[in-house]
């Protein structure tokens, strides 16, 4: 029933979105649809894919903020959406949530195998954006602490998050059974670095793409034994469109390096320029 | 229909009320929260709203502050009283966002309560020699209470389905099962959860109607009106 109430939607949002994708002969004149997340790190991914295209000769619709994996992906699924830029360990979470791929290579295949029928990942960046540990430099400095290793035996742990990191696999179970660290628990939800800040939670899962982390000067934690999964930018297509849209987007996401992508979170969070500022000097800057 | 049988097995689960995180738990929280803000909200509002009602001094510009103070998104208020007190003053900033919720119909419950009091019943009540203080206490009071007590069904009603943003800051509360489980797609979590704060503020709704019907002064009773909160 779920299944179908997606559909449903996606039916219905397909329609809103006056049939694109239906018809097989016009694909080359037809618009290419970009969707973003309502992240305001992903808006600028989409919007220097947009960019790329329309530098290319595409016409593109942007449909941006589009929230949560539930509603977008029957979009991108029922081809009213053609490209999105998305996370591959996030994203293979949804698919299959009882994966056990944490390397980003191994990531990579699993997503492939996981994506229903009709969505292409194309080529990975080597950017990623995934959930990380960290901790203050003081702490990190009084505990001598590099990795998540050295946390065993550090007494009075108490790690924030979003509600949910109480039940994913690289929650307080997962640092448990992979580490032997045990640590309480504070759902500090929006305000989670704000917490660590202010030794509220002694950790903080924050996203390795959040440009808080260089500026506070937290310390992320090591994961030599592959805890989170590797979350690298990945470009999700409809497969239809996947070989045209590979050439264009397949050198954005080569050139889009970790760093550089904290960099355009910062010019967003920072400097509070658009994302279509953001996308179009990051595209200059790097020859395209 | 399958979401909400989901929901429904979810809720009968034994294990959703046992220990740490368990719906009793969340439910008790979520009530501290509700009874805390609208505590404070009443102590502030309706002796105010009295003073106004009582001397008919500052109508118009409470009216205008009340109004304005509803159009607050209590969101986004709480969120930022968060940044401004700091993570470790949370709650006293959730409680505050609440508060500023929950004062509006109080203040208008007990303020249209004393003024809507015929001034004829004032002057006689004051012709039979009663001081200002008596005339508050055994006349006005009294016949303003049906309001106020609408007033309190109002803020309690906005409080208890506000409090479900607390979560937000890691307070807990039901707000939590639901925030929790939509990234997870426990979507039986999140609606299960959804019927119990539904379930809570029926409770609360219902015996704060009994208490107004019992508060209701027996000569006012005769004439009540039929839902008092549509006018506060």
């Amino acid at each position: 029933m779920r299944t179908k109430l997606m559909t449903g939607l996606a039916l219905a949002a397909g329609l809103v979105l006056s049939g694109c994708a239906t018809s097989e002969d016009a694909s080359q004149t037809e618009a290419v649809v970009v969707g973003s997340q309502a992240y305001y790190s992903n808006e600028i991914i989409a919007e220097i894919y947009a960019q790329a295209l329309e530098g290319a000769g595409y016409e593109v619709e942007r449909k941006f903020q589009i929230g949560q994996r539930d509603a977008y992906l029957p979009e991108l699924e029922s081809g009213a959406v053609d490209l999105f830029p998305e996370y591959t360990g996030n994203l293979l979470q949804f698919y299959s949530p009882d994966a056990s791929a944490t390397e980003a290579d191994e990531v990579y295949a699993a997503l492939g195998e996981a994506l229903p029928e009709g969505l292409i990942a194309l080529a990975m960046s080597p950017a990623t954006d995934q959930d990380s540990y960290n901790v203050t430099a003081e702490f990190a400095e009084a505990n001598s602490l590099v990795s998540l290793e050295d946390l065993v035996g550090v007494e009075g742990l108490i790690l924030g998050g979003a509600p949910e990191l109480e039940e994913r696999p690289y929650g307080p179970a997962g640092l448990l059974e992979t580490y032997g660290v045990s640590v309480e628990f504070d759902a500090t939800g929006d305000v989670t670095v704000d917490a660590l800040l202010e030794g509220v939670v002694t950790i903080a899962n924050v996203y390795s793409g959040d440009p808080r982390i260089a500026e506070f000067g937290l310390v992320t934690l090591a994961d030599p034994q592959g805890l989170f999964l590797a979350s690298n930018v990945v470009p999700i297509v409809s497969s239809d469109r996947a070989s045209e849209l590979a050439l264009v987007i397949d050198p954005i996401s080569k050139a889009l390096t970790p760093e550089g992508l904290v960099a355009l979170n910062l010019q967003s969070t920072k400097d509070e320029m658009s994302a279509a500022d953001i996308a179009a000097g990051w595209l200059e800057a790097n020859g395209f | 229909m399958n979401l909400f049988l989901e929901a429904w097995w979810w809720l009968l689960s034994p294990e959703q009320y046992v220990g740490q995180g368990g719906i009793p738990q969340r439910i008790g929280e979520h009530l501290y929260y509700t009874f805390v803000a609208v505590g404070i909200a009443a102590a502030i509002a309706i002796p105010v709203g009295y003073f106004i009602g009582h001397t008919g001094r500052g109508g118009v510009w409470l009216v205008g502050i009340a109004g304005a103070a509803r159009a607050l998104p209590s969101f986004g208020l709480m969120l930022l009283l968060v940044l401004l007190l700091g993570v470790s003053g949370r709650d006293s900033a959730a409680l505050a966002a609440l508060v500023i919720l929950g004062i509006p119909p109080l203040l208008a419950g007990a303020y249209a309560g004393v003024q809507q009091i015929p001034r004829s019943t004032i002057d006689a009540a004051k012709a039979q020699g009663m001081t200002p203080w008596q005339v508050l206490v055994s006349v006005e009071i009294p016949l303003s209470l049906p309001l106020v007590l609408g007033g309190l069904r109002g803020a309690v009603l906005q409080v208890v389905a506000t409090a479900t943003l607390v979560a937000y800051v890691g307070l807990g509360g039901l707000g939590y099962d639901i925030i929790q489980g939509i990234p997870l797609r426990r979507f039986d979590q999140t609606i299960g959860t959804a019927l119990v704060i539904v379930v809570v503020a029926l409770v609360l709704d219902a015996v704060l109607a009994g208490a107004s019907r019992l508060a209701t002064p027996r000569g006012v009773r005769v004439g009540r009106l039929g839902d008092v909160r549509a006018r506060s």
